[in-house]
């Protein structure tokens, strides 16, 4: 017996990084850690962190949490980012740049897997969290230790990814990791291991969240809360969530099946002994494309509350709305093959996929025209939300051209996996799923917080995302019509690229410029709170049920729930002046748990042994979060009993309702 | 300026194929901007007059304004519907006009040449003509080329956007592309899919000259060169980085054929290679 590898698995001293720029990013990330314990230490507010956080079942506090992790891993990213494009600037002819080939590849893998699973995906799940039950009238979710659960899910696979910085190194393979590139013959090292291990608890962690909220929509809206009432956003999350239901078991068999290939010597995705590389490629993609959606169509959601709001007006076409997002979702599953038309595919399953694509198009017209008629009419005030959609449209658009000519295969043949293809779906996920979510998280602050963001900061970080955007990714385009392939860490200087990779260079410094413009806004609008505090609760005069409560909500969201009448709930009730009579009665509300953050690390430590085959890891970490699933399921006194007299006396002492309303 | 002096193969083709494929974009392009143009217009002519601050707004403001009936709503689905109708007219007879694997009807008989995919260069095999070269594929103009490729290494795809748009290139498989060069001249080509450490340096050129050059061109690599063994096969193979262009002749025959096959069969080949240092794997000491 082997007792090294029995107890340490393939970790060894040489596992370290072997060079400066993996070093410093390992070093700030622990520092950053430091700094947290430090701070919580010297404040004396453990306490307060693991219960009122850590422990909370509150889906405003997961949300937030969801919203924290995912900022952190958006600097990750994007200090990939920048690296990526300094590479691109200057490795040209005699030039090899800054980073070597092999980081440049772990680079590019590790911004387009952060990006995806740990930004676009963080921040989609915060803003559901923190505005989907306050929408339909819910004091919670439908399940929300599960909720919990499937956050700190995503915080394993977040820390397992940012592991390879220290211990070992990075997929190699790009963020979708085709084989033969991603098996064991081309990819020797851990790498693609952090990548299936990250992903893959992670990706439990999303399909969770799914069930969770398709659940908590159809099963836990108020009285009232019809179909045909219910907002957009709630629609747009719905659609999201069921994709998410249907796309992430592909996502968590394939990732299993390349990692039974690398480990156990199975061949699915090999090219020999039977086993096709087409086949991953294929499936990867069957929950790569409705992943697109599953991120956009929130993002949707979030503009169709934005602009009727900043307009003050309903939103224009509620039908065709609701039925574009699920023509969506029926489509999204029905174009998988348009990221491969180059395989070699017969000419008439290439032209199918082709005009599913196109299809796609057109509900996703309706809307942008519907958002538009919405305007018309209007009294549009142009605050950074509505800047934000602005922006989107004008970049959206010409993205969706982009990705109609990608549509017709010939055009693919010319364009695909060139600069072409990257500019192409930067812009569908920057300006339609980033610049949403930043529009969502200006419009909502402040009913989380209790205050508003700073305007000034909030359009400076507008312009400076909105002209970088354009200057790093205007030049990619005409590079894709130039022959530049992606994942170039090197190219001829006689191609003449150069100019238009420092161009982009410029743009995404610019970028970055935005978002330190965010942190800005977010420190001075806290320094600011009490100038910018909203005692309505509803600052920007809005339509639905979340801002008929206070800011921040109450952990309960409503002392009495709402009991709706109209689409828009609450602006027909700011029309009207008939008072409500509010019906208090006693509710349930979950105790906080630590059985999730304990799920979340037992599943760390699973992923760890996985990637490092440790095995008594593997079994440890399996049985602890078995045993806690267990434990959790059997506690039968997971719930507190607020009785309906307590809410009143409660809210009369903060003086939000009068006593005499008992 | 700029612009104007840079070289953009894929709106500079010169082969049918790819003139074809410019064609398809162009058309795309245009159709497109029957949305994009009111689309544009309507953001910001709304933005424009129904401003808060314009007093314009606040006369024509109507909060209930949604004109939607069903008539209406069809209207709008129906527009863009319409354009989408006829791209789906576009993709389906370009799809089939421009299947990679058609040959392209010629008077002039075309030219076989078998591409294989390395780590991290191409070879490509003339099997009428018996000899082979590294990163250097060189035809006759207005002649069709038949490539047949496939891989020894991980997944690539072939790409020479001044002549035809990519096909993927993958080990154990045969893919297929038809193209011809209409006029003289050096194209640059690359592969177009991540493969390792080396794959920047994939670069290639596609060089179409006259019959009698070519000629000449077979002629001299027929005398001058290494042959292509087995063993001269395998030196090739192994990974290398930014290769200098090579010839190889007389050829061993059947050996893009049993560059294809090795795959096939589990004992041979970088899939054993992954069985053998998996299990390698489980025993490894730190």
């Amino acid at each position: 017996m082997n007792w090294a590898y029995f107890f340490f698995g393939k970790l060894s001293w040489s596992v370290f990084p072997q060079n400066a720029i993996a070093w410093g990013g390992a070093i700030f990330m622990i520092l950053c850690g430091i700094a947290i314990v430090l701070a919580l230490t010297y404040f004396g507010r453990w306490r307060w962190f693991w219960r009122d956080w850590l422990t909370s079942l509150d889906p405003k506090k997961i949300g937030v949490m969801y919203i924290a992790v995912a900022s952190v891993m958006l600097v990750r990213g994007g200090a990939d980012m920048l690296l990526l494009r300094a590479q691109q600037a200057t490795s040209v002819g005699d030039s090899f740049g800054i980073v070597s080939p092999t980081h440049f590849q772990e680079l590019f893998s590790a911004h387009g897997s952060i990006m995806i699973f740990f930004v676009a995906m963080g921040i989609m799940f915060g803003l559901i969290n923190l505005i989907v039950p306050l929408q339909i009238g819910a004091r919670d979710v439908a399940f929300p230790f599960l909720n919990s659960m499937s956050f700190w899910l995503f915080c394993a696979g977040a820390l397992l990814i940012n592991c390879s910085l220290l211990l070992g190194d990075f997929s190699t393979a790009g963020w979708l990791a085709y084989p033969p590139l991603s098996e064991l013959a081309y990819s020797p090292t851990v790498g693609v291991d952090y990548w299936i291990w990250g992903l893959q608890i992670a990706g439990i962690g999303s399909l969770l969240s799914g069930v969770n909220f398709f659940t908590t929509i159809v099963k836990m809206r108020t009285k009232g809360m019809t179909w045909n009432r219910l907002p957009v956003f709630c629609w747009s999350v719905m659609g999201s969530m069921f994709l998410v239901v249907f796309a992430f078991p592909v996502l968590t068999v394939t990732l299993a099946l390349l990692y039974f290939d690398r480990t156990l010597a199975m061949h699915f995705f090999t090219a020999g002994g039977g086993g096709n590389m087409m086949m991953y490629v294929n499936l990867i993609w069957a929950w790569g494309h409705p992943e697109v959606y599953i991120l956009v169509l929130p993002a949707f959601g979030v503009f169709s509350e934005v602009v009727p709001v900043f307009s003050g007006k309903k939103l224009a076409g509620y039908t065709s709305m609701v039925w574009a997002i699920w023509a969506i979702v029926g489509l999204s599953f029905l174009v998988w093959l348009h990221h491969f038309f180059t395989m070699g595919s017969g000419a008439d399953v290439n032209a199918f996929f082709g005009i599913m694509t196109a299809v796609i198009a057109v509900p996703t017209g309706v809307k942008i025209f519907n958002w538009l008629f919405t305007m018309y009419r209007g009294k549009i005030r142009f605050t950074s939300p509505m800047l934000w959609f602005v922006g989107f449209v004008v970049l959206f658009t010409l993205g969706g051209v982009a990705g109609v000519v990608l549509a017709e295969p010939p055009a693919d043949y010319q364009l695909h996996n060139s600069l072409f293809l990257v500019a192409h779906f930067h812009t569908m996920i920057v300006s339609g799923v980033l610049f949403g979510f930043f529009a969502g998280y200006t419009y909502w602050f402040p009913k989380i917080f209790g205050f508003t963001l700073d305007e000034k900061w909030g359009i400076r970080a507008f312009w400076s995302w909105f002209l970088g955007f354009i200057l790093a990714f205007g030049p990619l385009y005409l590079l894709g019509f130039e022959g530049a392939t992606r994942r170039l860490d090197h190219y001829a200087a006689n191609l003449g690229w150069q100019p238009l990779f420092i161009v982009a260079g410029i743009g995404a410094g610019l970028i970055a410029v935005g978002f330190a413009f965010q942190v800005a806004q977010l420190v001075a609008s806290v320094r600011r709170r009490h100038e910018n505090r909203d005692a309505s609760g509803d600052p920007w005069n809005g339509r639905t049920l979340e801002w008929s409560t206070v800011s921040p909500p109450p952990s309960y969201n409503f002392a009495a729930l709402p009991v709706v009448h109209a689409r828009d709930q609450f602006w027909a009730q700011k029309q009207s002046d008939m008072q409500h009579t509010r019906r208090f009665e006693d509710f349930e509300m979950p105790k906080h748990s630590a059985a999730g953050v304990l799920i979340g690390f037992f599943s760390f430590v699973l992923g760890f042994g996985m990637v490092w085959h440790i095995w008594w890891m593997v079994i440890l970490g399996l049985l602890s979060a078995a045993i806690t699933v267990l434990i959790r399921t059997f506690d039968d006194d997971t719930e507190i009993r607020v009785s309906a007299s307590e809410i009143v006396h409660h809210e009369a002492g903060l003086h939000r309702i009068a006593s005499a309303t008992v | 300026m700029y612009v104007r002096s840079a070289n953009i193969p894929v709106l500079e083709p010169a082969g049918p194929i790819a003139l074809a494929e410019k064609n398809v974009i162009i058309a795309t392009l245009l159709l497109c901007a029957l949305v994009v143009v009111p689309v544009y217009s309507m953001l910001l002519v709304f933005s424009w007059r129904y401003r808060a601050d314009n007093p314009v707004a606040h006369a024509e403001h109507h909060p209930t304004w949604d004109h939607y009936n069903w008539i209406a709503e069809l209207v709008w689905w129906f527009i863009p519907a319409c354009i989408i109708a006829v791209l789906g007219v576009i993709a389906w007879q370009s799809s089939n006009a421009l299947d990679p694997y058609k040959q392209l009807r010629s008077d002039t008989p075309a030219i076989t040449i078998d591409v294989v995919a390395l780590d991290w260069k191409w070879l490509f095999i003339y099997p009428e003509q018996g000899i082979a070269s590294v990163n250097l594929v060189e035809f006759p103009v207005d002649t069709p080329v038949h490539l047949y490729l496939t891989a020894d290494a991980p997944m690539n795809s072939f790409w020479v956007p001044q002549l035809a748009g990519q096909i993927m290139v993958m080990p154990g498989m045969t893919t297929q592309l038809n193209l011809a060069a209409s006029r003289t001249g050096d194209f640059n080509g690359s592969s177009a899919n991540i493969s390792g450490a080396g794959f920047s340096g994939m670069a290639f050129t596609a060089r179409s000259v006259s019959g009698a050059e070519f000629q000449q061109w077979v002629a001299s690599v027929q005398a001058s060169s290494t042959p292509l063994t087995a063993e001269v096969y395998a030196t090739i193979a192994t990974p290398s980085e930014y290769n200098a262009v090579t010839y190889y002749a007389p050829i061993s025959s059947g050996l893009f054929g049993s560059v294809v096959d090795k795959y096939m069969i589990p004992a041979t080949g970088p899939a054993s290679t992954a069985d053998a240092s998996s299990s390698d794997a489980m025993h490894m000491t730190p």
